[in-house]
């Protein structure tokens, strides 16, 4: 198809190369350097999408970020991506987008019927409609509202692409290459300040690149490829395009995502898709300029109702017409520039005025060239369906409320401008409160919260001369602060076309009988008549109004729709807009993707993978492993064809009846040295540590100031002040900032030090009744009798040349070992272990055998001590001091925890000796009782006792131990299973303890 | 995300910290015989104020220090910085 539309020899494309693209299935042409709306407007189409409420037909509204129509679903390298703007995304050889919100097409559109139905959708519409029955919700509702939701349908494949984070640091970052920005950008780095420009668009030079001016002679478009030229010539300097700077957070961070290959057919081997920037800047211009204002009239969004800003820019950066028979409606002189654009490309447009009688160069120039001119004139209503086909045109009264001589005119496109609204976005963000600037009827920021200055047309600075001034002032002023080089370069002269006040006339009255929807924010469907029914409703605050109404809701974020919307609440309300304020601008400024957010840190690398220094061999051996926390470790060991419960049954029973070996690397290691460790210790536990003798461990548990078991392990003197705490696997890292609170904050004076030796030491532990005939080959020199190295011994001995550290403590309940050698002999101590036990019928055994050892023994672990138990709770009251004070002690005192009948530690086994009693089921007196059933406590965790071969669970109920002996039901609603269960002790297997000590 | 210049390190950003609550609660000396609302206050009670408040943060990724950040909790500017055990100004 013909590029009906494109001029010749105008705009910055690369006519050399034609590109070809997909658009709803058909194919269209355009040059390099265009963006999807550039080409299709080029090929004359403009509808585009379909509104997100009514359906009506969208076009094309601006030009860049502004767009509220324009949102495609794109495919890129069999990737979909949603939410994409067809005035941001530049085209590529292969591309294809396609519309959103419309089915079964973009031309007939099913639910286009709301658009006839739009009684039944006003403001709130949501909120009133979809309310009762509640039945309807699952069926009705939902389906309907997903199906009329969202800008296009996100993929659910695993993203392929790479995105990355980079952080950045530098004295001044400033958001924005138009003029402002350029010229503080070259001020500050010939100053000799670090600076980054951040540019969104593909080009840098913002309203330079359309605006006829010149700058030191030359014009707005040679003065920008000089400065960006010199800019990147410099080792100070980083220059960003197509990369937006969206987030304005604290302490002077921001946050930039830079597109680095979304404009490509395919992502380059060694560059990301996008790279999220975190920039902290010592200084900050924000240069992020101004978007024009729309006018409200009558059908104002029919496709071929545009920005007369973004007419300009296709015109003068694409070389593309929006029509051939162009209305300019506008309240102030941007409007006449579009129309000279137009005319000097050959088209003639006619331009009505909403003013009575303006002079300026600009007018008078447009008077010059012949165009048509109106005065006191202004569209009351677009006509035309799928586009503008006419307008109905009017004189207004000079109050602005009447309207005479309704005409209908001929034209295929109407370009407003309703005058400009600073970005204050950014500045917004950063804390700074804004003020309302009469002149502009707009908001600029006011005083800076952070270290930042808006300039140029974000501050409501709308000349260029001011512009270029001011912001080489600034550029210098905030580098100076940093450099104090006083190196200031001079400012070019400017010459500009001189232009005249702005009418504040913002919305054209209905005429009698007539009852156009006269849209105010375009994308979320919000009309005039949305926002009186609103106030008439109740609704006062702007943020009430905003959200009942979706006004400036989703990607616009106010862009097009904040000033007309508080406009018009002003206006019934009878106040001004300063009274009424703005709502709340927060980040992000453009849409980000989430693969952008979220970097790197996918999949594997969403978190580090610890793994001992045995891993390989578990994994030559059949391991199967479990997340610990970061930490991978073997869960069972598989053999044949052996699950889970199989494999943990044979590894649990051959530590009961011969010996198994279990990596212990895991278990947090601190190291606690000085001549006040034992005191500290004694204040960290709740039992006695004064006189645990050299060479002596013990076990020990430990409190949180109100009460609640922290942590547990033993802590071993390794030497008169030297001690080796063992914490769990999962409490290491919070158990050594616990420890280093009390010694730098509490109690400064006593002389300890600690530190984590987790990863220092490789730890194996071997448990069952042949450990000892395996330590004593192990070890051949040292006495591992009973006397020589008893329960709760340690010793220090030589493993085949290797120093290792043997302590004699138990988890199993068996008698048994751990032994720990430095971590790069980890691996040649498990093969010893492995090869010396071969005789004495070794097996490793995984976490799950572990946890059914420790069941059954009633060991508590983490699912015991679960951050709701006191040590009474757990059968740990032996452990807790009466003479001594320790952290927590006092809250042991509290009423709540020294009530009889509180939830403590029991076992549970099934009367019939067969069924598993799920984790988490509830234990109750009668399960047929009225709901909610009186619970008595939970089974807190369950095995498969290997010593009696029969389910066994432990549970933590009320008076627990009262109720051994009891029949009592297990109730699990989540597994739909109600168990019989007798309650028992704890302490299944060897109650008396004897396996540890023999 | 804050910048916590760390006495020890020099400004570091946010994530190298974490947060440990109100600086100024001191805990009740060793073995004195206290009351349930004085020991409750210890343990649970804490203001949250709007404005200037002392509290304290971990340096965890970094030296491993506690340290004391005066900071506005509206605006989150920080004042001053101390080290764990440094007179408070
Ligand atoms: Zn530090």
């Amino acid at each position: 198809m013909s590029q009906g539309f494109r001029l010749d020899n105008v705009g910055m494309v690369n006519r050399e190369k034609k590109i070809s693209f997909k658009f709803n299935g058909k194919k269209y042409f355009g040059f390099e350097g265009d963006t999807i709306a550039s080409a299709l407007i080029a090929n004359g189409v403009h509808l585009v999408g379909r509104s997100f409420k009514y359906h009506r037909p969208r076009g094309f509204f601006g030009v860049g970020v502004d767009e509220p129509y324009a949102i495609l679903q794109l495919d890129r390298n069999n990737e979909r991506d949603p939410n994409i703007r067809a005035t941001e995304q530049e085209i590529f050889e292969g591309l294809e987008v396609k519309s959103v919100n419309c089915w079964p097409s973009v031309n007939f559109d099913i639910g286009a019927i709301n658009n006839f139905l739009k009684m039944f959708f006003p403001a709130g519409f949501y909120y009133k409609t979809f309310m009762w029955p509640p039945s309807f919700w699952y069926k009705i509702y939902e389906p309907f509202i997903r199906m009329a939701a969202g800008f296009g349908e996100a993929s659910i494949k695993h993203d392929k692409e790479r995105y990355e984070h980079k952080y950045e640091y530098c004295d001044l970052l400033i958001t924005g290459s138009g003029p402002s920005g350029l010229a503080s950008a070259y001020a500050a780095a010939k100053n000799g300040a670090r600076v980054i420009l951040a540019e969104d668009k593909p080009r840098f030079g913002g309203s330079l690149l359309t605006s006829d001016v010149n700058i030191g002679n030359q014009t707005g478009v040679e003065w920008t490829e000089k400065i960006i030229a010199e800019l990147k010539s410099m080792p100070n300097v980083t220059v960003k395009n197509r990369s937006q700077v969206f987030g304005y957070y604290d302490h002077n961070m921001l946050v930039m995502s830079e597109r680095i290959s979304d404009h490509l057919p395919k992502t380059q081997k060694y560059l990301p898709k996008q790279r999220l920037w975190y920039i902290r800047a010592n200084e900050v211009l924000i240069s992020s300029g101004s978007i024009e204002r729309p006018l409200v009239f009558g059908n104002n969004d029919t496709p071929g109702v545009m920005l007369s800003s973004a007419a300009k820019e296709y015109m003068k950066v694409y070389g593309v017409l929006v029509g051939k028979k162009p209305l300019i409606f506008t309240n102030n002189d941007s409007g006449y520039e579009t129309a000279i654009e137009f005319k000097k490309n050959g088209v003639n447009p006619i331009i009505l005025d909403t003013r009575s009688d303006p002079s300026s160069d600009i007018i008078a120039e447009a008077k010059n060239l012949n165009i048509e001119i109106r005065f006191s004139y202004v569209v009351v209503a677009a006509k035309g369906y799928k586009k503008v086909k006419s307008a109905d045109i009017a004189k207004i009264s000079d109050d602005k409320k009447e309207l005479f001589n309704i005409e209908n005119i001929e034209c295929d496109c109407i370009c407003v401008s309703g005058f400009w609204t600073p970005s204050i976005h950014l500045a917004s963000q950063s804390g700074n409160k804004s003020k309302f600037n009469e002149k502009i009827d707009a908001f600029v920021p006011d005083k800076s919260k952070q270290k930042e200055n808006t300039i140029g047309s974000a501050n409501g600075i709308f000349t260029l001369e001011e512009t270029i001034k001011d912001a080489f002032d600034k550029g210098f002023d905030v580098s100076n602060k940093i450099t104090e080089k006083n190196n200031k370069v001079s400012v070019p002269t400017v010459v500009e076309k001189k232009s005249t006040d702005h009418d504040k006339f913002w919305c054209v009255p209905l005429p009698k009988g007539k009852s156009y929807k006269r849209f105010l924010d375009f994308q979320n469907d919000v009309a005039v008549s949305d926002i009186e029914l609103a106030l008439r409703e109740g609704f006062r605050s702007i943020e009430h109004v905003k959200r009942y109404t979706t006004l400036g809701m989703a990607t616009d974020q106010g862009k097009t729709s904040n000033l007309n919307g508080l406009q018009l609440v002003s206006d019934i309300e009878n106040k001004v807009v300063p009274q009424v304020g703005h709502t709340t601008f927060r980040p992000p400024y453009t849409p980000v993707s989430i693969g952008a957010i979220v970097g790197r840190e996918v999949g594997k690398h969403s978190k580090p993978t610890r793994k001992s220094p045995m891993h390989s061999w578990h994994e030559k051996n059949n391991a199967v492993f479990v997340d610990a926390g970061v930490w991978l470790r073997p869960r069972y060991y598989k053999q044949g064809n052996e699950g889970l419960f199989e494999a943990s049954k044979r590894e649990a029973k051959n530590v009961r009846q011969n010996v198994g070996v279990c990596d212990v690397t895991t278990l947090g290691k601190i190291d606690v040295k000085g001549p006040d460790a034992a005191e500290f210790l004694n204040r960290v536990y709740t039992n006695a540590w004064l006189k645990l003798p050299v060479g002596k461990a013990r076990y020990g548990v430990m409190l949180r100031e109100d009460g609640i078991v922290m942590d547990d392990g033993t802590t071993t003197r390794i030497s008169e002040n030297h001690y080796h705490m063992t914490t769990t696997t999962a409490q290491a890292a919070n158990v050594l900032s616990h420890l280093e609170y009390y010694l730098q904050l509490v109690w400064p004076e006593l002389n300890v030090n600690v530190v984590s030796t987790t990863e220092q030491w490789a730890g194996a532990a071997i448990a069952g009744p042949n450990s000892r005939k395996l330590l004593m080959k192990l070890f051949p020199n040292l006495d591992v009798s009973n006397e020589g190295l008893p329960f709760m011994g340690y010793k220090e001995a030589d493993l085949f040349g290797v120093p290792a550290k043997i302590y004699r403590i138990s988890f199993s309940g068996e008698l048994a070992y751990e032994i720990n050698v430095e971590s790069d002999n980890g691996y040649f101590m498990w093969e010893k272990i492995m090869e010396v036990g071969k005789e004495f019928q070794i097996q490793p055994y995984g976490t799950e055998a572990l946890s059914t050892l420790r069941i059954e023994m009633g060991h508590v672990a983490g699912s015991e001590l679960d951050g709701r138990t006191i040590p009474y709770d757990a059968s740990l009251e032996g452990l807790v001091s009466k003479k001594k004070d320790f952290i927590g002690k006092r809250s042991l005192n509290r009423s709540a925890f020294t009530s009889t009948d509180r939830e403590k530690l029991v076992g549970v086994v099934p009367i019939d000796k067969t069924t598993s009693i799920p984790e988490g089921s509830y234990i109750v007196k009668d399960p047929k009782a009225k709901l909610p059933n009186p619970k008595l406590g939970h089974v807190s965790a369950s095995c498969w006792s290997v010593e009696y071969d029969n389910p066994f669970s432990l549970a933590i109920i009320k008076d627990g131990k009262n109720m051994i002996g009891q029949k009592l039901f297990a109730m699990s609603p989540l597994k739909n299973k109600t168990i019989p269960v007798e309650i028992v002790s704890s302490h299944y297997v060897d109650p008396e303890g004897k396996r540890v000590r023999s | 995300m804050l910048y916590i210049n760390c006495p020890h390190c020099g400004l570091r950003s946010q994530n190298e910290f974490a947060y440990g609550g109100d600086a100024t609660v001191k805990r009740p000396e060793l073995n004195k015989e206290i009351s349930d609302q004085e020991w409750d206050n210890f343990v649970y009670l804490r203001k949250s104020p709007r404005g200037k408040h002392l509290e304290l943060w971990h340096h965890i990724s970094g030296c491993r220090q506690w340290i004391k950040v005066e900071r506005d909790t509206s605006t989150h500017e920080i004042f001053k910085t101390y080290k764990a055990n440094e007179a408070i100004e």
